[in-house]
Parts: structure tokens; C-alpha cells; sequence
């Protein structure tokens, strides 16, 4: 096998425009996205809180956030099939192996990275901020809005890393998704199949697609924050 | 403003969330192993499954063990899987409502064409066996309590070579699955066991060949079981039932054996042979 046909694979496999295939990247990026959205709504506010917030106990709570970012995927896979499984607590809700199990997975894993990213850009602006927003009125949970509003450029890279964090994971997806054809298979799923199954050319197209996906979502979203500071100062 | 993006982003989720609900409503979920994933069995299979009887069948592959424990858990409604043993203690320790033998496939012992064991063209498995360990040939091992794993190393005892006490730098353990034993075999010259539909749908081949073939002991039979719902209440029974049913009736056996690749049939279907 040589890197050339896994190029001349890539290639075909966007441009064939196969009906199976999309299905595959429209899982990934469905699955990552919303995991990234979840992960932003609760993140975000918690990370905003934790940059003003002082309390006993700070310093450990954001320690063990920081170290949350290296959650292995693995390990974050196994903690939700132990949930998820007909034997454990959350059995009854028969959400092992679907994409929903597969979303639980991915936030859990972009959660301490969006807290965290968020804690260390919003500390450094609530230090600048803290006396004018105070005279403004705006103290403790009001000033969460505004400071987030003020970071969004520096908040939109955090979101970026969840991402990237998300889409490149197999471990976990494939635990608790069960790579069910047409159904919980994503595009790394299918690159570890298709790479057990010795089809290396077609394992190494997928990888190729999928870095050229991630490159032109990091794109877009950068151009999008070129734009915004723009037009918004 | 931002509110309004926050309504926005939940709007969003939801929409997102809602959408993965839109799946058929009818399925069951089989755990099987990765050897009729692999090889495109359940490809061919489910969909004439599905035309007749509407039911989605979600296949999660993992080696028989495995398997075996995601139908223990009662994370799947059927398990279809390959060691009669082991299919035969699911059933008697409750977790499996009968066994029904479906069909069967040969495991092939492959290996490198310069063959330092010397083994090539060997009808013995068991001779062939006995010469890797005693050259000391690279040996590679699913070590994954799959059902390939547990022939294999039934197949040593028959041997008579305690793997226990015989393993070193030769025999390498990768607790991984069919594929990537295959995988391994191949960048490092090695011989494995394997089942021959992997083996013909693999295309990483290198240098690797079929040393051994057609020995009776290299035969592997494929058991269905519906998990019990004494269990496992959630167990899908009649559309679990109509599955193995189907596999065993007349359309699902003739399914199963127009199954070729290359013009080469990999599953035999016997579901009315007694004692399979």
C-alpha cells in the first residue's frame, strides 16, 4: 500500500458523494457538534463562574478540572457504558449503543476543556473588569453575561480545542456506540473497522476527509472571528 | 443580545437531539462476533432479514467473550457467536433461553510464505502446532477471550503444549481483535489462527498465506441465543425469536450459504444438522 492511493481513495470517496459514506460524516459531525453545544451551554456559564467565584476549595476544584482535560477517552467511554448499561443505574433509559450515548460520551470529554479555557481567559478579564462592572451594577451571576460577551473571540478557540478533542476520539464512541452500521458508525469508528480489516488505502482516505473536514470548520471559524472583531471592535 | 444567541444555541441542541429520534422505531440489537462483520456476512443477510420482516437489526461485533457479557448485561436482545462451550454455560446459567446452531465456518492457520516451521501444505494441525513452538516461529495470539481465542487455545492443549508454561518472545499476545491479529501477523511474519472469512475479505496480506486448512478440528460452529427475559426484562422477545427464526428457517440458511466471496462460500448453514 503506498500514500498515493490513499489520496486517489479520499479523493473518490468526496467526490462519488456515496449516500452510505455521508451518513457516516453526517454522524461525526451531528454527534460532535451537539456534544460541543451541550458542552458550551454548561460550560461557558460554569467557567465564567469559576473565574470570579473565591470559595474554599477553589484552587482543587479548578486543579482537578485542569487535569479532567486529560481524561482518557477510554476511560470517559467506560464510565458511560457502566451507566448506560442495562446493568447499571441508568439502565432502564435503553440508551447504550445510540447516538445519544455517543453525544453523553463526547461532552464529558469537551466539558473540562471549555470550563477550563473559559476559567483562564475570563480570570485575566474579570481582574481588568471587576471595579467598572461593579459600578455598573453588575455583580456576581449578572456579570456572567457580559464577561462572556467581552471573551467571545478567546472563548470561540476553547470551543475549537472541545471540538477538535471530540471529532479525532474513537475510543470512547466505540464503546459506548457499538460502531453499528448505519447507525453509530462515525468516521473514526470506520477508520479503526476498515484499518482491523486490512483495507489500509480506504482507512487512510477516511483519515484524509476527516482532517480536511476539521481544517475547514477551524477555517470558517476563524474567519468568522476575523469578521466579528471587525465589525464588533 | 447574548440571550438571544443562548435561545438560539438551545434551539439548536434540541433540533439536533431531535433529529437522531428519527430512526425506525422497530430493532434489535445482536451482539455477534467480529468475524461475521468482517467478512460482510450480516451485509448480505440483514437486509433480505429486514425486506421480509421490517424489523432493523443493529449489530454491535465484538469478540464471542465479549459478547457473550454484553448479553449478560442485557445490552442486546440476541447473541450470535462462535464457541459452543462457552454458548452452552450463557444458557445454563440463565442468562440465554436455548442455543440454536445456525451454521459453521473453518479456521485456517495462515502464515508467512518463507514458513520457518516448515508447515505449509500440513492436513495436522496439531503436527503444525507442535513444530512452530518447538522452532520457536512467531506465534501471534488474539488473546482477547474471543471464540477464535478459545480454539486456539484448545487447540494447543490437544497439542500438548502448555501455553502457560511454553510462551515467550515467540508467542505474542495482542488482546486485540480477527483483523488486527492479521494485521500484526503480517508486519512481523508471524503465523495466527484465523477464521477463513476474515481471511478472505482481509486485504492487508503481505507476505501472508494459508499454511494449513480442512483438518476436522479446525471446525467452528455458529450458535444464535435470545436472551433471556426472565433476566432481563426489556429483552425484545418476539422480534428477538423471529430473528433466529429466520436464520434458521429455510430462506435464512440459503441466505447464508449464497454468501460468497470470490466464488468461495464462507458460512455452511446447519441449523437441522443434530448436535451442531
Amino acid at each position: 500500500m503506498d500514500v498515493t492511493s490513499a489520496f486517489v481513495e479520499a479523493f473518490s470517496l468526496i467526490t462519488r458523494l456515496d449516500p452510505g459514506f455521508l451518513a457516516i460524516v453526517g454522524l461525526s459531525l451531528k454527534v460532535t457538534l451537539t456534544a460541543v453545544v451541550l458542552a458550551a451551554l454548561i460550560g461557558l456559564p460554569l467557567g465564567a463562574w469559576l473565574a470570579m467565584a473565591r470559595f474554599p476549595g477553589r484552587s482543587a476544584l479548578v486543579i482537578t478540572i485542569n487535569a479532567l482535560m486529560g481524561l482518557p477517552p477510554v476511560v470517559a467511554g467506560l464510565i458511560v457504558f457502566l451507566l448506560l448499561s442495562r446493568s447499571g443505574p441508568l439502565g432502564s433509559w435503553g440508551l447504550l449503543f445510540t447516538p445519544t450515548a455517543m453525544v453523553i460520551a463526547q461532552t464529558l470529554l469537551v466539558l473540562p476543556i471549555v470550563v477550563s479555557l473559559t476559567r483562564a481567559t475570563l480570570e485575566e478579564l474579570w481582574a481588568e473588569y471587576r471595579d467598572h462592572l461593579t459600578s455598573l451594577g453588575l455583580t456576581g451571576l449578572r456579570a456572567i453575561p457580559t464577561l462572556l460577551w467581552d471573551g467571545r473571540f478567546a472563548l470561540a478557540t476553547g470551543l475549537l480545542a472541545g471540538f477538535g478533542r471530540a471529532s479525532a476520539e474513537v475510543g470512547a464512541v466505540l464503546m459506548v456506540g457499538g460502531n453499528i452500521a448505519h447507525y453509530t458508525r462515525t468516521m473514526t469508528t470506520t477508520i479503526a473497522l476498515e484499518t482491523s480489516k486490512g483495507d489500509l488505502p480506504l482507512a487512510l482516505g477516511l483519515g484524509i476527509v476527516l482532517m480536511t473536514l476539521t481544517l475547514a470548520i477551524n477555517a470558517a471559524a476563524y474567519a468568522a472571528s476575523r469578521v466579528g472583531a471587525r465589525y464588533a471592535g | 443580545m447574548l440571550s438571544r444567541r443562548i435561545l438560539l444555541a438551545c434551539f439548536l441542541a434540541t433540533l439536533a437531539s431531535a433529529s437522531f429520534a428519527q430512526t425506525p422505531e422497530r430493532f434489535i440489537v445482536v451482539s455477534s462476533t467480529t468475524s461475521t462483520t468482517d467478512s460482510g456476512l450480516f451485509n448480505h443477510i440483514l437486509p433480505l432479514f429486514k425486506a421480509k420482516t421490517g424489523i432493523d437489526v443493529r449489530v454491535v461485533s465484538q469478540g464471542t467473550g465479549q459478547a457473550l457479557d454484553t448479553g449478560r448485561r442485557g445490552d442486546a436482545d440476541v447473541v450470535f457467536v462462535h464457541a459452543k462451550a462457552q454458548e452452552e454455560k450463557f444458557v445454563a446459567d440463565g442468562f440465554g433461553v436455548k442455543r440454536q446452531p445456525v451454521m459453521y465456518n473453518d479456521f485456517v492457520l495462515i502464515g508467512p510464505r518463507s514458513d520457518p516451521a516448515g508447515v505449509k501444505g500440513s492436513a495436522d494441525i496439531v503436527a503444525a502446532l507442535k513444530a512452530i513452538q518447538t522452532k520457536k516461529a512467531p506465534f501471534i495470539s488474539r488473546g482477547d477471550k474471543s471464540g477464535t481465542h478459545a480454539a486456539e487455545l484448545a487447540l494447543w492443549k490437544i497439542a500438548g503444549v502448555e501455553i502457560d508454561a511454553a510462551r515467550g518472545p515467540w508467542y505474542r499476545e495482542i488482546g486485540q481483535g480477527m483483523g488486527a491479529a492479521l494485521n500484526t501477523a503480517s508486519a512481523l511474519n508471524g503465523y495466527v489462527l484465523a477464521d477463513r472469512a476474515t481471511w478472505l475479505n482481509f486485504k492487508n496480506r503481505g507476505e501472508l498465506a494459508i499454511m494449513v486448512e480442512r483438518d476436522k478440528r479446525l471446525f467452528n460452529q455458529y450458535g444464535a441465543i435470545l436472551v433471556n427475559p426472565a433476566k432481563h426484562p426489556h429483552v425484545k422477545v418476539k422480534d428477538g425469536q423471529a430473528f433466529i427464526d429466520w436464520l434458521t428457517s429455510p430462506d435464512g440458511q440459503n441466505a447464508i450459504g449464497d454468501y460468497k466471496i470470490n466464488g468461495e462460500v464462507l458460512f455452511f448453514p446447519n441449523a437441522q444438522q443434530p448436535g451442531a
